[in-house]
């Protein structure tokens, strides 16, 4: 079942005050009796960018023992999305809705919104201020913007008062967070959607998307469209669909830019691929926090390629030696590829580290440069080739 | 038992790949990462390979 009427759940025409925010519900208490359970039965995913299952990091905080802190991220360093930004400016009541609802339901005394950019801050520190609820007032805590800053465990130790660089796992921050409690880190849209399943119920959430990936999603639309930015959509539509809500796309696209810049290139046909976790995964890519850049007609996916693995060899945290190698490495052959002085070893090594540097870094970073060789490499041939 | 190796502490060449080839692989640069799921064959070779890294960078979970 794929819901193709566009059915705004989060997204308005422009910011909501509080007046209007506690008109649709907010801070009221829950209709459902089991938060955690309504959550599962709506099949709620984080927006992240990972897709886990919200009711089993939710269960999980819930059922530690010791004192508990809940984290709302807002820190969105993935460079083309905006969508996180614009739910912090436009809806801040319904992700503090949202963020007190985990507080209450997991059982944290401590709850913190983990910004990045300064006018979000000004926009959550104003409706923290004017919260007309009593009981627990969430912190403002923020970091300076870079990619890995907004990884879970890179939240954790700069709340605990440390950089926000990754650590790695074990520990968990669901066992071991900020100060050392175990501690729920959630998006803000993932907060937000929750509030909405809290007023609503699972199987009005349910009434659009489809059966694996439910519900609507944020995304960031950019590139060669007639009207880029911040939309909310149904799972279930196709790219091109997708594209349409932006005003459709402005040429036949060279490629699309998936999942952020996490999810590596997809080829021109997927214009046709379904925007599903599960569709998106099996074309190779990762719907990730939903922002997808149309590529321009003409451009060169080895010159687009090269652009951004320089980035991730640049926005490296340079912790892990895999890493710091890894990206450079990859950075310096799609380099070389693009200006054809690329020798087969180059070609060759690209495809191996496609396949085997994914998890060899503390955090999911690596990965992404990874899957930037691996996508490159399955999508264009003929490029890759040349 | 479990094995990690924390990828921020290691820093190569080291003995783990050889105290435990089928637990520890190195990339081209050296540095380690653990083979499949983590989940050792030979216990006492993945502890011996814990106990001889220098960085204190691999962790056993019992
Ligand atoms: S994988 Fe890269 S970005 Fe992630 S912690 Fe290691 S060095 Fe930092
Ligand atoms: S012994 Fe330790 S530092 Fe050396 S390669 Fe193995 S894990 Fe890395």
């Amino acid at each position: 079942m794929v819901t193709t009427a566009t059915q705004h759940r989060l997204l308005t025409p422009g910011p909501l005050d509080l007046a209007a925010e506690l008109e649709r519900g907010a801070y009221s208490p829950p209709a459902c009796d089991d938060v955690i359970a309504e959550l599962e039965a709506a099949g709620l995913r984080g927006r992240g960018g990972a897709g886990f299952p919200a009711s089993v990091k939710w269960r999980t905080v819930a059922d530690a023992s010791g004192p508990r802190v809940v984290v709302a991220n807002g820190e969105e360093g993935e460079p083309s999305s905006r969508k996180d930004r614009w739910l912090l400016l436009n809806r801040p009541h319904l992700v503090l809705d949202g963020l007190l609802l985990a507080a209450r339901t997991i059982g944290a005394d401590r709850a913190v919104v983990y910004l990045s950019h300064e006018e979000t801050v000004t926009a959550m520190r104003e409706a923290i201020a004017e919260l007309p609820v009593p009981g627990l007032v969430p912190e403002v805590h923020v970091v300076e913007p870079t990619y890995v800053a907004g990884e879970e465990t890179a939240a954790c130790r700069s709340i605990s008062g440390g950089p926000a660089l990754p650590t790695a796992r074990p520990p968990r921050v669901c066992d071991s967070g900020v100060d050392g409690r175990p501690t729920l880190v959630s998006n803000v849209e993932t907060l937000a959607h929750a509030a909405w399943i809290s007023r609503n119920g699972a199987a009005a959430y349910r009434e659009s998307g489809t059966a694996g990936s439910p519900g609507t999603t944020l995304v960031t639309l950019t590139g060669a469209c007639a009207a880029p930015g911040v939309y909310e959509v149904p799972f279930g539509l196709t790219v091109a669909e997708l594209f349409e809500v932006a005003g459709g796309f402005t040429g036949a696209p060279a490629g699309f830019v998936m999942g952020g810049w996490f999810g590596g290139l997809l080829g021109p046909a997927h214009a046709s691929t379904v925007c599903t976790y599960e569709a998106v995964r099996a074309a190779g890519s990762g719907f990730g926090c939903g922002a997808i850049t149309a590529l321009a007609p003409g451009t060169d996916p080895l010159t687009v390629a090269a652009e951004i693995t320089a980035w991730y060899a640049a926005e490296s945290a340079q912790q892990c030696g895999a890493c710091l190698k890894g990206t450079a490495a990859i950075r310096d052959a799609f380099a070389a590829l693009r200006d054809g002085t690329a020798s087969d070893t180059d070609r060759h090594n690209l495809e191996r580290w496609g396949r085997t540097l994914p998890g060899r870094g503390a955090c999911a970073f690596l990965d992404g440069a990874a899957g930037w060789a691996r996508t490159v490499h399955d999508e264009f041939p003929d490029h890759f080739g040349r | 038992m479990k094995v990690f190796v924390d990828a921020t502490k290691c820093s190569g060449y080291g003995a783990c790949a050889e105290l435990a080839p089928n637990l520890f692989e190195l990339d081209e640069w050296g540095y380690a990462a653990v083979i499949g799921d983590g989940v050792p064959s030979d216990e006492a070779a993945a502890r011996r390979a814990a106990a001889a890294c220098p960085e204190l960078a691999i962790t056993i979970e019992e």
